[in-house]
């Protein structure tokens, strides 16, 4: 199996996806997490409705992802899928039981029914932000493949520290996301109490983003040979560590819109360092037989690429486009009325 | 248990349960269209009142298809790795582009339709429901055509590569429009519309017998059978179409559907039966020759029998001719049901007597049946193929997994299927009982 310039674009397409769902699903996620913080019915309400119109659209980037690695690497969905086999059931119980606390929460008025699911969307929130730090930090680490594309390890060896680790920072990092998202979604006294978790949200977040740093260029170094090789492409963490620093400015002067862009663009540059440090692979192995991957070895056919290339050239910008509209429709502060949530 | 039977178990219990919403998120997606467009071109608040209750009841059924659906879209990786190895080439493609052309669409404009009844002009609003009525259709293109593929495979070539050989598309087009492709997408479309034609229809006939809302009920009433009067007999169009086509293209499969043993031409369609799986026959009410018309024209047609296929390749016969036979009765009387419904509302009667009020009540169960039996009628009438003649379900299986991790699993799925299933119905049924509301009446939009 030859590549081309195709398989380095699917590459990145499906890169994009998945950044696109975890800056977007990120924040709603992270709204998730901070949710039992919030006190009484009301601002529990407050929250739901803050993440409403827009939780089901952002999950649909992780299905599309999803679909794109089925449909351009095969072999890394087949291999990671029932690789990681009890983690992602675990993820996808986590992702049914959030959709359905979010719309059944508030049907009815019973203590308990709303105490049962506001733990539920809480606890589910947590986990899968958690887990989806676990594959991340497995993808980086590796996994020991086989010759036959086969997953040849066994599944606690998972939860090996480096993934603890990376499952926890992706937690910190959509807990900040959240925070910030809240403080621009909610108004008066609330707004105050929320304003008041970013700091240590941010906190949080850099410690974690440094252990897992120096984690890395100890134990995973492979990931630094491309910054070596290449040196400009140093740029990038440059731009990671501004765009984090860039948050807590633009929070202190109240821009919180600018502040939750630096946010996202922090986001965008861990995972376009990840990818830097990875391509072409999109599984690194260390097994015995050294087998990864690839863009390459695990990619179908190059008309397959072309086909979905073209598909994806005409639906993504219409996705785009109207993605855009949604989120201007529903801008603003959130206002609770009888179709509320 | 072995691994093949527990990830089938497995894979039957997760698309049994995502398949009791689409079909009513399909079907209402069409009655909301209708009703909201009434409203915009009538302007009579009672048709607003229409819209704002179904869709209440909408969103919720949204939910819960959303949840279950996640764990279709991963579960072939899951399960199936190495079907998905094998076929990836070619499935993936379909399941991609569910997610960019469909699912998205429905997720957008979905945040219109439920929250942005006082954000947009009633224009974009109907606009919205539009979109999501459409990207619900889409989902099922998309989806229906994958699922041809491995019925109808065309437009592939196996192609050899170090790890092994997989099929590859020769032409993305010809993959789409498989054989099978455009007469299953019309009949699973009609088995959605019924589902969700059946469903406003039942909520109206319970409202009429508890004397609550009866204009509300009535209206309800007219505009669930008027879709039911189109679907149905489109159901039975393209169902005909699709036993046309697998007649051609997977033999077993029909052979199975009538429990046809002989070769030969003057096959015999079987209304009503039993399979007499040790002497090869069928006992029960049995018409000469009307398969072999139905199949080809004229009874002189032949039919392709169960001898002629080889024993290690024929699905379980008795299960799929029951499920297949049920299914078709249940059409069959779907069909009675909206075009005597449909008499009996525009005299008027239907509305009088609580006797028929009660069959309509209970109506809703029979599309969510015969959608139910339909898929199985034609998943296990494929067995033991997953991709008719090219791979066995048997080769397709996870088999880095161990039968207690799929265990496990399986029993998680069900009990949380179950009881997510339990929450559902408490609250549709909470719904409708508290009816339409006196504020959707009145609710007045900004006018943009
Ligand atoms: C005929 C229609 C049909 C069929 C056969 C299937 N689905 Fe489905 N699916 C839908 C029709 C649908 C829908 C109408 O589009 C849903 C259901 C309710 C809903 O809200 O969207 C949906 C939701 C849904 C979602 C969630 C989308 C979101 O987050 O918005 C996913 C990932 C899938 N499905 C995936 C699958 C897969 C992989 C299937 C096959 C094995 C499958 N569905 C069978
Ligand atoms: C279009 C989407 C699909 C739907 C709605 C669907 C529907 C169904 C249904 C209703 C059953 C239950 C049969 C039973 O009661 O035992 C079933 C079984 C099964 N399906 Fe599908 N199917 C779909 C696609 C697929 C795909 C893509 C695969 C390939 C991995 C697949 C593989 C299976 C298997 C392995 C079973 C196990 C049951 C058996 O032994 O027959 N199905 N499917
Ligand atoms: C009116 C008489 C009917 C006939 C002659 C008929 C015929 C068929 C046939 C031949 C198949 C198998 C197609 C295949 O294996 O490729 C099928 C499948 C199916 N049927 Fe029916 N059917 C009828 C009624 C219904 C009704 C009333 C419903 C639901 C409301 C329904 C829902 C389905 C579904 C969901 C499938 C599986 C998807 C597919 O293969 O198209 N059918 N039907």
């Amino acid at each position: 199996m030859d590549g081309s310039w195709l398989n380095v674009v699917w590459y990145l397409i499906v890169g994009v996806l998945l950044t696109g769902y975890a800056i977007l699903d990120g924040f709603d996620l992270g709204v998730g997490a901070l949710h039992l913080l919030a006190p009484g019915d009301h601002n529990r309400r407050v929250f739901f409705n803050a993440i409403g119109p827009f939780w089901d659209g952002n999950q649909v980037w992780l299905v599309t992802g999803g679909g794109a690695l089925f449909a351009a690497f095969p072999h890394v969905y087949a291999t990671a899928f029932s690789g990681f086999y009890l983690a992602f059931i675990l993820l996808l119980f986590m992702l049914i039981f959030r959709g359905v606390s979010i719309h059944v929460r508030s049907l009815r008025a019973a203590a308990r029914w709303r105490t049962f699911w506001d733990g539920a969307f809480c606890v589910s929130s947590v986990l899968a932000s958690f887990l989806i730090g676990v594959a991340m930090g497995n993808v980086a680490w590796g996994v020991p493949i086989g010759p036959d594309f086969r997953y040849r390890g066994d599944l606690l060896a998972q939860l090996h520290p480096y993934a603890v680790l990376t499952g926890i920072t992706v937690v910190a990092m959509f807990m900040m996301h959240g925070a910030i998202y809240l403080v621009m979604k909610t108004d008066g006294e609330l707004n105050a109490r929320v304003r008041g978790w970013v700091r240590p949200c941010i906190v949080f977040f850099v410690v974690m983003y440094g252990i897992t740093t120096f984690a890395t260029l100890l134990y995973v170094p492979r990931l630094a040979e491309p910054f070596r090789a290449a040196p400009w492409l140093f740029a990038v963490p440059v731009a990671s560590m501004l765009a984090i620093a860039n948050i807590p400015r633009e929070m202190h002067r109240g821009r919180e819109m600018a502040a939750f862009l630096s946010s996202s663009a922090s986001i965008f540059l861990l995972l376009l360092l990840l990818g830097i440090g990875m391509f072409p692979e999109l599984m690194h192995g260390n097994g015995p037989s050294g087998t990864s991957l690839t863009a390459y070895n695990a990619a179908s056919s190059q008309l397959t690429l072309r086909t979905m290339l073209i598909l994806a050239g005409i639906g993504m910008p219409l996705v785009l486009g109207y993605t855009f509209h949604i989120y201007r429709v529903f801008r603003g502060k959130v206002e609770l009325d009888s179709m509320s949530y | 248990m072995d691994l093949v039977l527990l990830s089938r178990i497995q894979f039957a219990v997760t698309i049994g349960f995502h398949y009791l919403y689409p079909p009513l998120s399909i079907g209402l997606g069409v009655a909301l269209v209708v009703m909201e467009g009434l409203y915009l071109r009538t302007g009579n608040p009672l048709y607003h009142q229409l819209t704002r209750f179904w869709v209440r009841i909408f969103g919720l059924i949204f939910a819960f298809g959303v949840g279950t659906g996640i764990v279709m879209e991963f579960e072939f990786g899951t399960n199936w790795a190495r079907y998905s190895r094998f076929v990836g080439d070619v499935f993936g493609g379909p399941l991609a582009a569910e997610g960019i052309f469909a699912f998205f669409l429905e997720s957008g404009f979905l945040a219109i339709l439920l929250f942005g009844w006082d954000k947009v002009s009633r224009g974009m609003h109907f606009f919205a429901t539009v979109m999501v009525c459409l990207g619900a259709h889409f989902s099922a293109v998309w989806i229906v055509v994958a699922n041809s593929w491995m019925q109808t495979p065309t437009a592939y070539h196996i192609v050899d590569t170090p790890v092994g050989p997989r099929a590859e598309i020769t032409s993305f087009w010809g993959m789409v429009l498989n054989p099978s492709s455009l007469d299953r997408l019309g009949h699973t479309l009609m088995g959605c519309w019924q589902a969700g034609a059946l469903f406003v229809v039942s909520a109206g006939a319970w409202y009429l017998l508890k004397r609550q809302h009866e204009d509300f009920a009535k209206t309800s009433i007219r505009i669930g059978l008027v879709i039911a009067m189109v679907a149905s007999v489109a159901q039975l169009v393209s169902g005909h179409g699709s036993a046309v086509t697998v007649a051609e293209y997977q033999p077993a499969k029909l052979a199975a559907f009538e429990g046809i043993y002989e070769s030969g031409a003057n096959a015999e369609l079987t209304v009503l039966g039993w399979v007499d799986e040790e002497n090869r026959t069928v006992h029960g009410i049995r018409i000469p020759g009307l398969l072999s018309t139905l199949i080809g024209g004229d009874p002189s047609t032949v039919v392709t029998g169960l001898d002629d296929i080889p024993v290690d390749e024929r699905p379980p016969v008795q299960t799929v001719f029951q499920l297949y036979h049920l299914m078709v009765a249940i059409g069959m009387a779907l069909i009675a049901l909206a075009w005597g419904g449909g008499l009996l509302a525009w005299r008027g009667t239907l509305f009088r007597s609580r006797k028929l009020l009660w069959v309509y009540v209970l109506a809703v169960l029979l599309p969510q049946l015969a959608n139910q039996l339909g898929w199985a009628a034609a998943e296990i009438g494929r067995q033991p193929w997953i991709v008719q003649g090219l791979m066995r379900t048997s080769d397709a299986v996870s088999d880095t997994l161990t039968p207690g991790q799929v265990l496990f699993s399986l029993i998680l799925f069900t009990i949380i299927y179950l009881a997510l299933f339990v929450v559902f119905l408490v609250l549709l049924d909470q719904k409708v009982r508290k009816g339409p509301l006196e504020e959707d009446l009145s609710h007045l939009r900004r006018e943009a």
